[in-house]
């Protein structure tokens, strides 16, 4: 009691050094959790991929089509369950702005839900989907940002596939957990199909990527060989891999600014460690004849270190457990700010473990130096010392 | 030269101590060949110039330097051979320090300060509570227990260093300078309770100091120059 008393004491004995240290603190853990969490959302579509799918594509890149006649092919190989057709459709929403970006595919309308269980879609939705040519299944996040509802029709300009086009809601899905994506729109492969042929006819037949789904998500490698065996030596070659390989192949193109990113994040850290341990420093060297009288009457070198030690992991744990709370509300306003550039911006459990252990890494780091100084001081020299 | 103890067992008993530093490589004595006993209840007043060597004299009967060579027994204890785990022990339940500039620890109350010796001790809060308070009652602050340092003058400061000194009731009393820092009515004051402390209480009192008047108030006034042992002399 009376140890965590004198820590307290000595902790707001330079109340203003102190609040410069917390906020120092808030502002740091706060913009490392930040960062992080900025880092996970860009994970978040590759933590969503199930170990139960593959990704089908063109070996030679994303941008070349693979006829859609593979499909039976693939549903023939053993260890395939279903297949499903998706089509990156890149039309523009009212404007080029990224705030009205969002993604379009064009999917199998009939088993393309099925695939993907953590789209929560209500069976007369759902059926009202597969009976409208012209269809569209629009995600919870995206619904809410353009206040799209069933039965709007959704007009598009197409890019990759030039015109007016139109869609219409026909229903929302919702996310099963907060790690689920639900920015994008799913309509007829069919409708697409249809329409190319008629626009583009030398385009019509052809799919971006098959959704295959698998029994048993251990024997991905090997189907995914089975697969591109089928087709070596055609015209189009393909490529498989699991959905998470494949998301994190989109990922990897920008793993340069993720590296950053958490570069950054761990040189804050650092910049707040040199921060406390000069604050440390500075505390313990003025209060050296203190430390010396400590001594002197008959506390031991491991009291004295504990005491300076136990301060500044103290500060930091306030500071460390202010920045922690702040990150939450910050979060939610930085995810706002950002629109639906990040689907999924969510503080993870794992980030406030990170921001606390740094936090308690760096109070014991910055203590540790001075403590020992302290500690080893022989007393005669503490007493004749000027702080 | 020696100085014996004014008759009976001494309760310190310095034989041949040496002392010295290293200074850019080179040794620099700074007490050499001291023999001096102190019996229990004795108050000695260590006079010299600066450099003298009496403020080292001093630490190393306090247990808190080492010397180099030489016997130092105390209450029939060598403590030159405590480690310093052993001699922080010796020191918390045998020694009270009075230092020139009080070292009270700002952030703590009077009551705080004089408690911390008791707090290495098996002692009860209410018996600690106890011992504070007469403690206080002796150098008569038991009004100004919940004072900080900052809110008391020199002299009141250096008087809760004073019972901080006693509370633990040790077997002696070292005091570096005590009256250095005050001025002539405070310091009058603390001399008459360092005297009150051992003609009533039989405190054994070992002081450092540089004033002839602040001497005066010692029973034996013991002279050092430049390290040696150069006279001693009853005192007031």
């Amino acid at each position: 009691m009376f140890f965590l008393n004198l820590v307290l004491k000595n902790l707001f004995r330079h109340k203003l050094r102190t609040l410069l240290t917390l906020t120092g603190l808030v502002v740091a853990i706060l913009a490392f959790g930040l960062l992080q969490t900025v880092v996970h959302a860009w994970y978040a579509g590759s933590d969503m991929a199930s170990a139960q799918r593959l990704i089908t594509r063109n070996a030679i890149s994303l941008v070349f089509p693979i006829p859609t006649w593979y499909r039976e092919r693939i549903r023939a190989i053993d260890g395939v369950t279903d297949i499903a057709t998706s089509n990156w459709f890149g039309g523009i929403y009212k404007d080029a702005k990224p705030t009205n970006f969002f993604a379009q595919f064009a999917v199998d309308h009939e088993n393309f839900f099925s695939l993907y269980p953590e789209f929560i879609v209500k069976p007369e939705e759902l059926a009202a989907f597969k009976k409208e040519r012209r269809g569209a299944m629009v995600g919870r996040l995206l619904a809410d940002q353009h206040g799209f509802k069933p039965g709007d029709v959704i007009p598009v300009k197409g890019t990759i596939y030039p015109g007016n086009w139109e869609f219409i809601v026909t229903g929302i899905y919702e996310p099963r957990d907060e790690t689920t994506v639900t920015r994008q729109l799913y309509f007829h492969w069919d409708y697409l199909n249809e329409e190319a042929k008629k626009r583009y006819p030398r385009r019509a037949d052809q799919v971006g990527v098959f959704i295959v789904q698998i029994a048993d998500g251990s024997r991905a490698a090997e189907i995914s060989q089975a697969i591109d065996k089928e087709f070596r030596n055609s015209l189009g070659e393909t490529l498989t891999e699991t959905e998470k390989a494949f998301q994190l192949g989109f990922i990897a193109q920008t793993e340069t600014i993720v590296l950053a990113i958490r570069v950054v994040s761990f040189v804050v850290i650092v910049i707040i460690f040199a921060v406390v341990a000069n604050t440390m420093a500075m505390t313990a060297r003025e209060r050296m004849t203190e430390y010396a009288t400590f001594k002197a009457l008959g506390f031991g070198p491991a009291f004295v270190a504990a005491m300076i030690l136990a301060e500044s992991v103290l500060v930091t744990l306030v500071g460390g457990g202010l920045g922690i709370l702040a990150t939450f509300p910050v979060a939610a306003g930085f995810k706002a700010a950002l629109g639906t550039m990040f689907p999924v911006f969510k503080v993870t459990q794992d980030t406030v473990l990170l921001q606390a252990a740094c936090a308690v890494a760096v109070g014991v780091a910055a203590g540790i130096l001075p403590a020992t100084r302290a500690a080893r001081v022989r007393i005669v020299e503490g007493l004749r010392h000027i702080g | 030269m020696s100085a014996p103890a004014p008759g009976g067992a001494p309760l310190v008993r310095i034989a041949r101590l040496a002392k010295g530093y290293r200074r850019g490589g080179e040794a620099v004595p700074v007490l050499s060949d001291i023999t001096l006993d102190i019996a229990a209840g004795d108050f000695v007043a260590l006079m010299g110039p600066s450099g003298s060597g009496k403020s080292t004299l001093l630490n190393l009967v306090a247990g808190i330097d080492k010397p180099d060579s030489g016997e130092l027994l105390v209450g029939g204890l060598d403590i030159t051979r405590l480690g310093e785990a052993e001699l922080a022990d010796w020191r918390a339940s045998n020694v009270g320090f009075i230092f020139q500039f009080y070292n009270l620890m700002p952030v703590l109350t009077a009551f705080e300060n004089v408690e911390l010796p008791l707090l290495l001790t098996s002692l009860s809060r209410a018996q600690r509570r106890e011992r504070v308070t007469t403690a206080l009652g002796l150098v008569d602050l038991t009004d100004r227990m919940s004072h900080y340092p900052n809110e008391l003058s020199g002299g009141q400061q250096q008087r809760v260093a004073i019972a901080r000194a006693l509370v633990s009731d040790p077997t002696i009393i070292v005091a570096d300078e005590p009256t250095g820092d005050l001025d002539r009515k405070s310091a009058g004051e603390v001399l008459a309770l360092l005297k009150r402390l051992n003609a009533e209480m039989g405190k054994t009192i070992i002081m450092v100091t540089h004033d002839a008047h602040a001497a005066e108030s010692a029973r034996r006034i013991v002279h050092l120059e430049k390290g040696e042992l150069v006279g001693a002399e009853a005192g007031g």
